[in-house]
């Protein structure tokens, strides 16, 4: 039994995890279809309350939605009151009072979606908080993995970048984890937090060392303002000791996929080359994305206080 | 009604089953069902080119294939077969809860002006036949749909009408019809079975 709310990866059980991926796959293929509509979420409203901007993400979660029939509402911090004095959970209530089904909610601080989901009665999807976790963006590398290699089970997963401030780091290395695969962090040391052991991956030093041997390559986004400072001495350092290229990839499997969530920061994180056609990844993230979407949103959005109908379908 | 061997009560005592399960089709009585199906489908369809069969997973799928098999036999048609999963059509996922785990959907021909035969194991209430339908409909346009149910149980809730019967199986609502294979799989040989409700998970 899933919880009301798709908060993070930690909270979920392995066979939760499955569960997940396993419905995105069936739903790729509605994805395929001339008619690319569901009517399960018929009547049903779907918010998503985006107080940090993310143009992918909050496009994905609005076909998701529409594709399942919802009716998808966009709040977004340029748009609403956010600016004005109102604080985010009478936002958040306000919304309530609109009786959503469920509630899609991205915040640039960790924890804003645990503390609205404890005021609403609709379930709340973290669409990414602040260096927490971003769930839907994990389940969406677990299931272009899980398609690729047809397992995830026994892989080993290494994860470059700046794990310290990643949420999607975060989200990985558990999701990986449950499913069984080893994960590996690699980033200039000041980019991995203290205690990164007690997750249970290794930390490497050397880009080289953490990619002999992967079958995947995680390729995080380094947000350029982290570059000039006290993190890494320049950009340039960062690309030439930690950009992945395909010299790097000599020493990963043959078979290897690179993932990077986007948007590319061309020549840093990853070399050109890859970032125009990425080894292993012929599928769209961005379909998969929608798939993946569709799957947590007929998976979690419901209304607590209506109870399921008896008598359906056996 | 079609002759089969009296193995409804023998099954009851079996080690293998649990007490509950009561064999109401064992796998000769399925294949001679599927088998004066198809020539019912042939009597009633001049042409059988235009005849696409799609099963409803999970059950439906081995019977569609079968009654294929059949139908290619009786009057040389090749026929094509889908798989039409129903459960994002289902009228009963409001409010909170577990959903249940979504089947394959794999419609590998067009569906407009065909006669499609939507084919499932057990006919009830009516409602996954009137969500195939409406499954049905978003792929195109067919010229006609008639519906198999391998066991027809009963206890109607909409105007559907199944045009081809297997076998029709009284039961009381609380108990269950299931159509199974070897070990928990669809593989034949297949039986039919009513179970006693209790603890039965709707899959």
């Amino acid at each position: 039994m899933m919880g009301r709310d798709l908060l993070g990866i930690e909270d979920l059980e392995r066979h939760e995890v499955e569960k997940i991926l396993e419905t995105a796959q069936r739903m790729q293929e509605v994805g395929q279809r001339d008619v690319k509509k569901v009517p399960t979420l018929r009547g049903r409203t779907l918010i998503n309350l985006f107080f940090e901007s993310s143009t992918r993400t909050l496009i994905s979660f609005e076909i998701a939605g529409k594709r399942l029939s919802a009716d998808v509402v966009n709040f977004s911090s340029t748009r609403s009151s956010l600016k004005k004095a109102e604080t985010i959970l009478d936002t958040a209530k306000t919304l309530d009072a609109m009786d959503p089904d469920a509630v899609v909610v991205r915040h640039s601080v960790a924890g804003v979606p645990k503390r609205i989901a404890d005021a609403l009665d609709a379930p709340v999807i973290n669409a990414g908080d602040g260096a927490h976790e971003h769930p839907t963006q994990a389940l969406l590398d677990m299931l272009t993995v899980l398609e690729e290699k047809g397992r995830i089970d026994g892989l080993t997963v290494a994860i470059v970048g700046d794990i310290l401030h990643s949420r999607v780091a975060r989200s990985n290395i558990y999701g990986f984890q449950k499913l069984g695969a080893e994960v590996r962090v690699v980033a200039p040391p000041p980019m991995i937090p203290i205690g990164i052991e007690t997750l249970g991956v290794k930390a490497f030093p050397s880009l080289r060392e953490a990619i002999d041997g992967a079958d995947v390559v995680i390729v995080l986004r380094i947000q350029r303002e982290r570059l000039e400072g006290a993190y890494v001495p320049s950009i340039r350092e960062y690309a030439a000791t930690f950009g992945v290229d395909r010299a790097a990839l000599r020493f990963a499997k043959d078979d290897v996929i690179v993932l990077h969530p986007g948007p590319v920061n061309r020549g840093v994180e990853l070399s050109h080359d890859l970032a125009d056609r990425r080894p292993g990844v012929i599928l769209d993230q961005v379909r998969n994305g929608v798939a993946l979407r569709m799957a947590v949103l007929y998976l979690f959005a419901g209304r607590p206080d209506r109870p399921p109908r008896e008598g359906g379908i056996t | 009604m079609t002759s089969h061997p009296p193995t409804e009560n023998q099954a009851t005592g079996a080690p293998t089953r649990p007490a509950e399960a009561r064999v109401v089709l064992d796998d000769i009585g399925i294949r001679r069902a599927l088998m004066r199906i198809a020539h019912e489908i042939v009597e009633r369809n001049d042409e059988l080119d235009g005849l696409y069969l799609v099963g409803v997973p999970n059950g439906g799928v081995p019977l569609a294939r079968e009654l294929a098999v059949n139908l290619e036999s009786l009057a040389g048609a090749k026929l094509a077969v889908g798989i039409l999963d129903t459960t994002l059509y289902r009228d009963d996922l409001v409010g909170s809860g577990e959903r249940p785990a979504l089947r394959r959907t794999e419609m590998p021909s067009a569906v407009d002006d065909r006669i499609v035969v939507l084919v499932d194991d057990v006919a009830s209430t009516g409602r996954t036949v009137r969500a195939a339908m409406d499954a049905l409909m978003d792929f195109g346009r067919p010229r006609s749909v008639q519906v198999v149910a391998l066991i027809d149980r009963g206890h109607r809730e909409l105007p559907i009408r199944i045009d081809y019967v297997g076998k029709n199986i009284p039961t009381n609502r609380d108990e269950r019809v299931k159509l199974r294979g070897v070990e928990g799989t669809l593989d034949w040989p297949l039986e039919v079975v009513v179970l006693a409700r209790e603890g039965g998970v709707t899959e």
